[in-house]
């Protein structure tokens, strides 16, 4: 190595090292409110995109009502790449110890920021793996779906109802099976059809979507998207009943909707950043996979003039007996499309479920390859 | 109906924003100056569209409204690259930052807001005519204006003489220079209206596609169009084609999706970018040849040594 590259070398290292002084004496200075908790909120998309980030994003607000000492840091269109970890690191040294990564793909950059941060607790939305300072939870939100397709499948004239996901996923499969399941419980002949559009937010490709369904015959027409204005809209306007998800966004077409599965984070956060305030994260339920089931973090949305009393009736029944237990979705024998047998058991647990790869029998469309 | 009819009504329907936006492309890359920034123009133009009908009740308002915010952008695309000498390409890139970033934060508050939008208005007998009726003739009034364009931009370029110095320009500058135009002005206005064009194709997507307004609601189309300049090989004529190719393979795998044929979205999704690079390599030296000169040095390929 010839002189001039040490020097430069020496300077880098004294760059780097007064700027780490800077950063951390930075830091000392903000922490230094005692007692006043800093607890921050990472969000895939925009925080009001009538969806799945609206729905984080409320229950953020919930946890600042809750905790009105405590600050709440918000960053929005987070990638689900380094940048990810990079915006952690960044609250972290704003004085964050409570982090909330709500997008599935936030779970890789969490657990690699969370071994390097030992005193942060972090809570993924979603995800399958732990460690010892990162829990995840989600809800079992196609108990809704299921209860959603009894509205479907009492509301369809055609027979046929019409799906709108973004990518094959597990979370997206389950969607729509419990869908099918919930429309054929009350309806023998009915069938799904599943339009993939391999995006979670083009809306000129959801309309597209929801018209080559509605082509095909479908009167009912439900999503899995991150936003989900566009799909509501155009089916209303063709005439074709909704069912929402997500987010109560009845008030886009209230005529045409029925009922819709919609998330409530607000409770579940606050009570998480209870029970981590108070020392008890370890051993808790938010140390490890916890699934909030129908009538906790899950939701039906309220009806819409679509749902006649009738439908009202039985979508209420059948959401109050799988609150109690009594009605398993994915009771077996469960087959797929080929007809094989893919659940055999009554209660299949919460792990098989959120590993779906097949399409259950009455539906009508492939998995992408 | 049929699915060939499915798909090319939707073709149509999908291709329509694109084409508004490569007829602007085509417009700019005429007069010499490539703009990448011509996907911040359509997110402009969809969020001053929007914006303009929820306040006014008028999508036509929208319309104009789209027009005039989609050429802001690319004004600043011209003062950059004609006045500053900016690097056309990175400066395209920052202009379409730019749309992205000031739509998102100035349109959060639209999000979830409804409009009444542009209705589909089949023209009378036209739309009559059996297949091809539904598919060219039953749309919202901005297909029919897109389609227009066309021969409409054809007869500009080579009947006109504003077109023949907007050629002349792209071409070699000093000619027009010499015979007293300014090729800095035709630059500015040929930006312009390129960018005014995106902006209506925007409209589009916003006020008759979705009646929504997101962030990021053009998801690339804008980058789309710029692909498609070069598939029409820069001749008006040509853009349709271009636009509702890709138009009709997103209609195309969504309609064989729902009729529940097996075939994957994501390898259909890139017929629009296999069939721009398959013309490139059988026309390229046909399209290089018709590539106006004054682009030669931002998009000639590396020379043979």
């Amino acid at each position: 190595m010839s002189r001039p590259k040490v020097r430069h070398l020496i300077a880098v290292a004294i760059a780097f090292a007064l700027a780490a002084t800077l950063i951390a004496c930075g830091g000392d200075e903000e922490s230094g409110a005692e007692g006043q908790t800093t607890i921050g909120f990472l969000y895939v998309g925009p925080r009001d995109d009538f969806g799945y980030n609206q729905a984080a994003f409320a229950g953020s607000q919930a946890v600042a009502e809750a905790f009105p000492d405590a600050e709440v840091l918000q960053a929005e269109n987070v990638p689900e790449t380094a940048e990810a970890e990079r915006v952690m690191e960044n609250m972290i040294d704003d004085g964050a110890t409570i982090i909330f990564p709500t997008s599935f793909g936030h779970l890789e950059p969490a657990l690699n920021v969370a071994r390097k941060y030992p005193d942060v607790t972090f809570l993924h939305q979603g995800g399958l793996d732990t460690a010892e300072n990162v829990g995840t939870y989600f809800g079992t939100i196609w108990q809704a779906q299921y209860a959603a397709g009894v509205a479907a499948g009492m509301a369809t004239e055609s027979n046929r109802l019409g799906f709108v996901g973004g990518f094959p996923i597990a979370q997206v499969l389950l969607n729509v099976n419990a869908y099918e399941l919930g429309a054929r419980s009350v309806n023998p002949d009915v069938t799904t059809s599943i339009v993939f559009t391999s995006n979670w937010c083009d809306p000129a490709k959801q309309a597209a979507a929801t018209n080559s369904l509605i082509d095909q015959g479908a009167d009912v027409i439900t999503q899995h998207q991150d936003c989900t204005n566009t799909v509501i809209e155009t089916a209303a306007r063709r005439g074709a009943k909704v069912t929402g998800y997500h987010f109560d966004a009845s008030r886009v077409a209230p005529e045409a909707w029925l009922t819709g599965a919609a998330w409530s984070w607000g409770p579940l956060y606050v009570d998480a950043v209870r029970t981590i305030e108070a020392g008890g994260f370890e051993g808790s339920k938010y140390d490890g996979r916890y699934r909030s089931g129908l009538g906790e973090a899950v939701q039906l949305t309220p009806f819409g003039g679509a749902a006649t009393p009738e439908i009202r009736e039985r979508v209420e029944a059948a959401a109050a007996e799988i609150r109690s237990g009594e009605l398993e979705p994915f009771t077996g024998p469960i087959r797929d499309q080929g007809g094989r047998v893919r659940i055999p058991g009554p209660q299949p647990s919460v792990e098989e479920l959120e590993e779906t790869d097949y399409l259950v029998e009455g539906v009508t469309g492939e998995i992408p390859g | 109906m049929s699915l060939v009819e499915d798909v090319l009504v939707g073709a149509v329907r999908q291709g329509s924003p694109v084409l508004f936006a490569t007829h602007g492309e085509l417009v700019a890359e005429r007069s010499g100056v490539v703009n990448l920034g011509t996907e911040g123009s359509m997110l402009c133009g969809a969020l001053a569209a929007f914006a303009t009908t929820v306040a006014t009740g008028s999508p036509l308002l929208g319309i104009a409204a789209a027009a005039a915010a989609g050429a802001l952008p690319a004004l600043l695309h011209a003062f950059m690259v004609v006045d500053r000498g900016a690097n056309q390409l990175a400066n395209g890139l920052a202009i379409f930052f730019l749309g992205l970033g000031v739509t998102a934060a100035l349109g959060s508050s639209l999000v979830g807001r409804q409009i009444n939008g542009l209705g589909v208005a089949p023209i009378p007998l036209l739309s009559e005519i059996p297949f091809a009726g539904p598919i060219l003739f039953a749309h919202d009034v901005l297909t029919y204006l897109a389609l227009l364009l066309a021969p409409a931009l054809w007869w500009f370029l080579y009947r006109t003489r504003w077109g023949l110095v907007l050629r002349a320009t792209g071409e070699r500058d000093e000619v027009p220079f010499a015979y007293g135009h300014s090729p800095r002005r035709v630059r500015y206005l040929a930006l312009a209206a390129g960018g005014a064009l995106a902006g209506i194709g925007g409209a589009q997507l916003a006020l008759a596609i979705t009646l929504t307004w997101v962030e990021d609601l053009t998801v690339g189309r804008g980058f789309i169009a710029v692909a498609l300049v070069i598939f029409a090989a820069w001749e008006p004529l040509r853009a349709p084609l271009g636009a509702f190719i890709f138009g009709g393979a997103l209609s195309l795998q969504l309609q064989l999706q729902a009729r529940g044929v097996g075939i994957s979205p994501f390898l259909l999704e890139t017929a629009p970018y296999v069939l721009t690079i398959l013309a490139l390599v059988v026309l390229s030296s046909r399209a290089v040849s018709r590539m106006p000169r004054g682009l030669s040095a931002v998009f000639a390929g590396a020379q043979r040594a």
